[in-house]
């Protein structure tokens, strides 16, 4: 599938330096200095405080420097016709309804569209790009244009699955991650592993596909939540962390909603 | 609305909580009438099923009358005014799982699908009030509930059949007849049931229905066997006999049971050092699970026969007789009950008159005693074997 990747996939690692072995150190020593002060405390918070600082110093401990590029890709069978699936994908407009870390695509005409990410912290990533294969109801391929604030490529592909059992959904993007390689080890640090993260966007296509609608409990009702509760919400690695609220705020709204 | 809220191990209380939205085109707001505690809520109830949060919504057997839709609801399916059963386990109707009537396998129902993924390769489908790893649903020990998909799972119920009989379609009749069936019962068959709780007792009942021509009944409490003698099964209360396999290699002339039956799950109670050994690594957390039971179903269950395992479990055990499981050639089928493919059918049965669930009732309380039933229902004490709760009783009822 290289016709859709204008950089090659491969061998894209390479030793990073400085900035991710700060980054390591910091969560190392972080990690342990709250491990250390939560234990001392001896109470619940405290244990649970001490138990976070652990896991970011384990995390940080195994940080080895990212890749330059990235690439995340997944295969989800879906309950309908290849032609189906690509007719849905083949609207760019429509990918935002699964994608939880696009804020919108706009179509622009001649295969070009333009399309606007939730980056790291609350920031907006804008690139356009252009379709470079489209095969119907087979494949389709686009690549990033110049001047954009990083590069994405990606290919999605429709098979039909053995047995009447629908389609399997092949989607692929390639590209920079925000940050450059550091980047990509706070976001792994942050258990947002770009495989994990297409698996999760093509589950939400497979319930709009399939069900019509897509499974949730934000929203509803539930008696107090204690503060712990909310501080979990913020590690669930399918939440994007948006900028828009403090973290007092955010933990607080976590709290309320959950 | 008055809602039972899990407030951490062995903390439930009452709370006042906003009254549900829709929240989905899918979704319907039913006002319960009745709810019920059931045997799995006692595994949150004592800390034993992992995320579960606090302020979580307790309940999944639970019925009333629908009153508002979403906009994706045809008014023939369902609409405001229909009474319903609601099932525990949360179906969409269009997945590979669902059109195979593994409705309990359904890939579109969990919210949470990744966390069940971790711990055990794929996710069942999303479950009312059963933590957040199986969907994090507000449940039905409410005074109103928020039921998604709601063109699927609820089952309308005529007016001449009162909430006891029916709310039990929400659950444990199923459950007990799904545990039956996959016992695969011939006519003429001896089966054993482990645990006389209710989903033990509709198992009797149902693997008569089945054509068993014995049921030999296993619990400790005389109240519970009773019931079960009732139905027309011989009984064995374990802590009366020295060994639990060879009363019953006597009772079936050495050759064991056809089928042996699971209603127990995680939290089993058995006798001598392993009980106490497989206790202690439960509350260390070292052994999620308790199977002192399915062990012994897998040694007491005759060469080729089936064991069936409705009883719930959470995760890992340790001893497990894989080698006398494997040069026996038992066959075991468990899961979480396919509620849609059963529903209608037991509702049949129950409009016959076949069958009158509400035998299984032991206690009607208000919504407010429920903190103190889910204790007098873990310790079996006032000879507890299922509690109905009223969400809209005030508490000055009698108990």
């Amino acid at each position: 599938m290289a016709e859709a990747a204008r950089i090659p996939l491969a061998n894209a690692a390479g030793r990073s330096g400085l900035s991710v072995n700060a980054l390591r150190w910091g969560a190392m020593v972080g990690g342990g200095v709250l491990a250390l002060t939560g234990l001392t405390r001896g109470s619940k918070s405290g244990l649970a405080m001490a138990a976070g600082g652990g896991i970011l110093a384990v995390a940080g401990a195994r940080l080895r420097s990212g890749p330059a590029r990235l690439v995340a890709s997944s295969t989800m069978q879906v309950n309908c016709s290849p032609q189906q699936a690509y007719e849905f994908w083949s609207n760019f407009e429509n990918l935002p309804l699964f994608m939880r870390h696009l804020d919108s695509v706009s179509i622009l005409g001649n295969g070009r569209s333009r399309w606007v990410a939730a980056g790291p912290l609350g920031s907006h990533i804008h690139w356009e790009s252009e379709i470079v294969a489209d095969r119907k109801g087979e494949l389709i391929s686009w690549r990033s244009l110049p001047g954009s604030d990083m590069e994405v490529d990606g290919y999605v592909e429709f098979r039909k699955a053995p047995g009447d059992r629908g389609t399997f959904i092949s989607a692929n993007i390639i590209y920079s991650p925000p940050g450059g390689k550091t980047g990509s080890v706070i976001a792994k640090l942050l258990g947002k592993d770009p495989n994990f993260l297409m698996r999760q966007d093509l589950r939400r296509f497979k319930a709009l596909t399939e069900a019509g609608e897509i499974p949730t409990v934000e929203g509803q009702s539930h008696g107090p939540r204690s503060r712990l509760v909310g501080a979990a919400r913020l590690l669930n690695p399918d939440q994007p962390i948006r900028r828009d609220m403090g973290i007092r705020e955010t933990l607080e709204a976590q709290r309320r909603l959950a | 609305m008055k809602a039972v809220c899990w407030m951490g191990k062995e903390k439930m209380s009452v709370e006042t909580v906003p009254d549900p939205k829709i929240l989905n085109p899918r979704d319907a707001i039913v006002r319960i009438t009745s709810t019920c505690i059931c045997g799995s809520d006692l595994h949150l109830y004592d800390g034993l099923m992992p995320t579960m949060e606090q302020g979580d919504i307790m309940g999944h057997e639970f019925m009333g009358e629908v009153v508002e839709v979403g906009g994706a609801i045809k008014p023939e399916v369902l609409k405001a005014g229909d009474r319903v059963v609601v099932p525990f386990t949360i179906a969409c109707g269009g997945c590979f799982f669902c059109k195979q009537q593994l409705w309990s396998c359904c890939e579109n129902s969990n919210p949470n699908y990744w966390m069940a993924e971790k711990l055990m390769g794929y996710s069942p489908s999303g479950l009312f009030g059963y933590t957040h790893m199986l969907g994090g649903y507000a449940g039905g020990q409410a005074q109103y509930a928020r039921v998604p998909f709601a063109d699927v799972g609820p089952l309308k119920i005529p007016q001449g059949i009162p909430d006891d009989q029916a709310v039990f379609l929400s659950d444990i009749f199923p459950t007990g007849y799904m545990g039956a069936e996959n016992a695969n019962i011939r006519p003429g068959d001896t089966v054993a049931i482990w645990g006389c709780g209710p989903v033990g007792q509709f198992a009797i009942r149902s693997a008569f229905m089945l054509g068993a021509e014995r049921v030999i009944a296993i619990d400790r409490f005389d109240y519970r066997l009773r019931l079960a003698q009732k139905a027309g099964a011989e009984t064995v209360n374990y802590e009366q006999v020295d060994s639990v396999l060879e009363t019953l290699k006597e009772m079936t002339g050495n050759i064991g049971p056809d089928s042996c039956i699971d209603a127990v799950g995680m939290e089993a109670h058995y006798t001598g050092p392993t009980y106490f050994i497989d206790r202690t690594k439960q509350a260390l957390r070292i052994e999620p699970d308790r199977p002192g039971v399915l062990r012994e179903c897998i040694m007491a269950c005759r060469k080729g026969g089936t064991i069936s395992m409705p009883g719930v479990y959470g995760g890992f055990v340790d001893n497990f007789p894989i080698g006398q499981y494997m040069n026996k050639g038992i066959t075991m089928k468990t899961g979480q009950t396919h509620m849609m493919k059963y529903m209608k059918p037991l509702l049949d049965r129950i409009e016959k008159q076949e069958i009158d669930p509400s035998f299984v009732v032991s206690h009607r309380v208000p919504i407010d005693e429920a903190p103190k039933m889910y204790r007098m229902f873990r310790d079996k004490q006032d000879e507890c074997t299922k509690v109905m709760l009223d969400p809209w009783a005030e508490r000055s009822r009698a108990a």
